[in-house]
């Protein structure tokens, strides 16, 4: 029988990298990618699920990483907001984000941008109402959320026109 | 924020689950989504020494119809699964409804059925639309395997039927009559519902008479209720099966007059909590107008529309 333990070896990739290592049972997935690999674009807000601002990809689908333990994450492929940044630049998405002056002070960024990445992998042309519910898991105490859903909606009219010229 | 220490096991099998749940002594949690739990870890409100993983438990997953009509759902089945499944969408169409309200996409992407209703929070969709569908919750542990009615299942404020050494398996959902509603209120989409009520009707009670046909439209008359299950979520320590309203409607054709007299009939048997997003009074209040609601939801479904 497995024993348990305290501290648990995990393979995972994150970010298309295969990343190996014993981590604390008690290690949240969020801590994980911030403290033990560096990728402090994830941030952590409320540590209970709520806010989320530590929204990540695990298997294309998205997860408050607050709410996972690293230990979870054997043999899961996870995609940080690093992830979706292209090495120069920035993505559509974000851009559209830039432009729109779709942030304030840029914390709950991240979880905006990788929540919007599952909505418009799963519906390309998203209503208003659809985009505001999806959304609505992400707190944002800045913005009053228009120049977000604005944001979004630009994103998808430039990508519909980008495809059909 | 962060939660104590644990040790923590990744079971290989449902036999081995059982095993380290055991040997936990009491101070052992299964973890399975972990949207309820793992919050109360990071906040300390649970401390377990061990946690037991079964999320790689072939045992606990998938949707199968069965022959009756229902459906067996695993433990696992997380609730956007439940959700898109085409099986649920036509054998349990309250429960692929009830899905739909759960948190966010986020959390219904990890969030198990298993756990929402082994968790038992009294603002819960999931149980609610189980006991209204009157499901039954399998669950094994060192002693076997049985069988409780979801009615029976939730004892009172997070407390069920499952024993500590014991893992939740399947809900067993039966065949749905066509007659359902689903609705609730919340602040905002997302949150727990402030109340919520599900309703599923089965007409043509063999010993009640058909109502009298109207005008033209007699065979779009819909026949007496044979049975009415009605239960309000947010409403009390457990969902709450508004059988007073139920009794209503027995015999009667349900209409709008009878589903708002249901309505009236069900909020003073709530005993909802007050806090800072509602008071008790308000919440009965819902509880009056979420039950003709979703009644007058069954009715439209029962209906046939305009051709």
């Amino acid at each position: 029988m497995t024993t348990p333990s305290e501290r648990v070896a995990v393979r995972l990739t994150v970010n298309g990298r295969p990343v190996e290592q014993v981590v604390e049972a008690r290690r949240s997935l969020a801590d994980f990618l911030r403290e033990d690999l560096g990728l402090t674009g994830t941030h952590v807000g409320c540590e209970h699920g709520v806010c989320g601002a530590c929204t990540v990809l695990v298997d294309g689908r998205s997860a408050r990483s607050c709410l996972l333990f690293a230990a979870q994450l054997e043999g899961r492929a996870v995609t940080t907001i690093e992830g979706l940044t292209p090495a120069e630049g920035l993505s559509p998405l974000q851009e559209s984000f830039r432009v729109c002056h779709a942030m304030q002070c840029g914390f709950c960024t991240p979880g905006m941008i990788v929540t919007t990445t599952e909505l418009l992998a799963q519906e390309p042309a998203p209503s208003t109402e659809a985009i505001r519910e999806a959304i609505s898991g992400n707190l944002c105490m800045c913005t009053g959320y228009v120049n977000i859903v604005r944001a979004i909606e630009q994103a998808v009219a430039a990508r519909t026109a980008g495809a059909r010229a | 924020m962060k939660p104590a220490s644990f040790r923590y096991a990744r079971a290989g099998s449902l036999a081995e689950a059982i095993a380290l749940l055991a040997a936990g002594h009491g101070d052992a949690k299964i973890l399975s989504g972990g949207q309820s739990l793992v919050p109360m870890m990071n906040m300390r409100l649970v401390r377990p020494a061990v946690v037991v993983d079964v999320n790689g438990l072939r045992e606990l997953s998938g949707i199968t119809p069965t022959p009756e009509g229902g459906l067996r759902v695993g433990a696992l089945t997380r609730h956007a699964e439940l959700a898109a499944s085409p099986a649920v969408i036509e054998r349990a169409p309250l429960l692929a409804e009830a899905a739909r309200h759960v948190g966010h996409a986020a959390i219904r992407n990890q969030g198990t059925l298993g756990g929402s209703v082994a968790h038992a929070d009294p603002a819960a969709e999931l149980p609610a639309a189980l006991v209204a569908l009157d499901a039954r919750v399998r669950m094994t542990g060192p002693r076997g395997a049985r069988e409780v009615a979801a009615d029976m299942f939730f004892r009172g404020l997070l407390t069920t039927a499952l024993e500590a050494d014991e893992i939740l398996t399947a809900i067993e959902v039966p065949a749905q009559p066509p007659g359902w509603g689903f609705v609730e209120l919340a602040r905002r989409p997302g949150d727990f519902a402030l109340a919520g009520v599900a309703a599923v009707v089965r007409v043509g009670h063999p010993l009640t008479l058909p109502s009298p046909p109207r005008g033209g439209e007699g065979a779009s008359e819909p026949q007496p209720p044979e049975v009415v299950r009605l239960v309000g979520f947010g409403v009390g320590d457990r969902p709450v099966r508004l059988t007073g309203a139920e009794w209503l409607l027995t015999g009667v054709p349900l209409d709008a007059d009878s589903a708002a007299r249901a309505g009236v009939a069900a909020g003073p048997a709530c005993d909802p909590p007050s806090d800072v997003h509602g008071s008790a009074d308000y919440r009965r209040h819902l509880a009056t107008v979420l039950t003709e609601r979703a009644l007058l939801q069954a009715v439209a479904r029962l209906r046939p529309g305009p051709r």
